[in-house]
């Protein structure tokens, strides 16, 4: 931080979770950096990976549990159907703004310049293989492989 | 604040970017490119073009917008105009930065 007033050079997010919400927060941030010229990876780790996987992606759901902010009481969020439907709810209110759905964002990103990684020890827990994975993916890495790649001044990393 | 580009006074922003399009032409574009170290090609012109119309229909700019218009994809964008490409094309062309987060 000692050089150039901690200007930010790169954003290294980690993305751990699949619910749509923090997918499109680590998406927004990643694509946000690229927008201000500041260098940005993501890399996908455990749930995170559902993000990238093809058959996945355009599943992704907002959790009506657990999620005090969706101002629905716990046991009426767990009815049957209350996370398609706050999911469908949420798509449409994104529409509105202008914002892609999970594929067209992936391949936003790509062609800005985001790379994108997926974590090694996750995709041998959940038996992915590299070809399961949008093919925008840089490849798959070990978390050290990550942290190498963080170094350098004005690096930020970011857990999500 | 006011500034000399192109040998013109012209009223800026704290960061750079043009308050009054009036004041505004291809030689002014020129100067805040060569500051931003990019020599205008057609194909940027192309771009600038673009986006003074959307601005002109006053539609708002984002990075998909732009990859979608036809005009030029989002890859192609960040080569054209590399770092920052919306704010660098908006400031050459001398319109208001978007306030896009996408």
């Amino acid at each position: 931080m000692s050089n150039e007033n901690g200007k930010i050079k790169k954003m290294m997010i980690i993305l751990s979770k699949a619910t749509i919400e923090n997918v499109y927060a680590a998406f927004v941030l990643a694509n946000g950096a690229r927008m201000e010229g500041i260098e940005a990876e993501l890399f996908c780790t455990f749930f995170g990976l559902e993000a990238i996987h093809t058959k996945k992606l355009e599943h992704l759901h907002v959790a009506t549990v657990g999620n005090p902010a969706m101002h629905i009481p716990t046991m009426v969020g767990g009815l049957p159907g209350m996370e398609a439907f706050a999911t469908h709810m949420m798509k449409k209110e994104m529409d509105k703004i202008d914002m892609p759905d999970v594929k067209e964002f992936l391949e936003i990103l790509v062609a800005s310049g985001v790379k994108i990684w997926a974590c090694k020890l996750a995709m041998d827990m959940f038996h992915f293989k590299k070809e399961d994975l949008y093919e925008g993916v840089e490849a798959v890495i070990t978390v050290g492989d990550f942290y190498h790649r963080a170094e350098g001044e004005g690096v930020h990393l970011l857990f999500i | 604040m006011e500034k000399t580009i192109a040998g013109k006074t012209i009223s800026v922003n704290d960061e750079g970017f043009l308050t009054n399009f009036a004041q505004w032409d291809k030689s002014v574009g020129e100067e805040i490119a060569k500051e931003n170290s990019i020599t205008l090609t057609p194909r940027h012109w192309e771009v600038i073009d673009y986006i003074q119309n959307e601005v002109r229909k006053e539609s708002p700019l984002s990075i998909r917008k732009v990859g979608k218009s036809g005009v030029v994809d989002i890859k192609e964008f960040y080569a054209l105009f590399p770092n920052a490409p919306l704010k660098t094309a908006t400031k050459i062309a001398g319109v208001p930065k978007p306030a896009s987060c996408i």
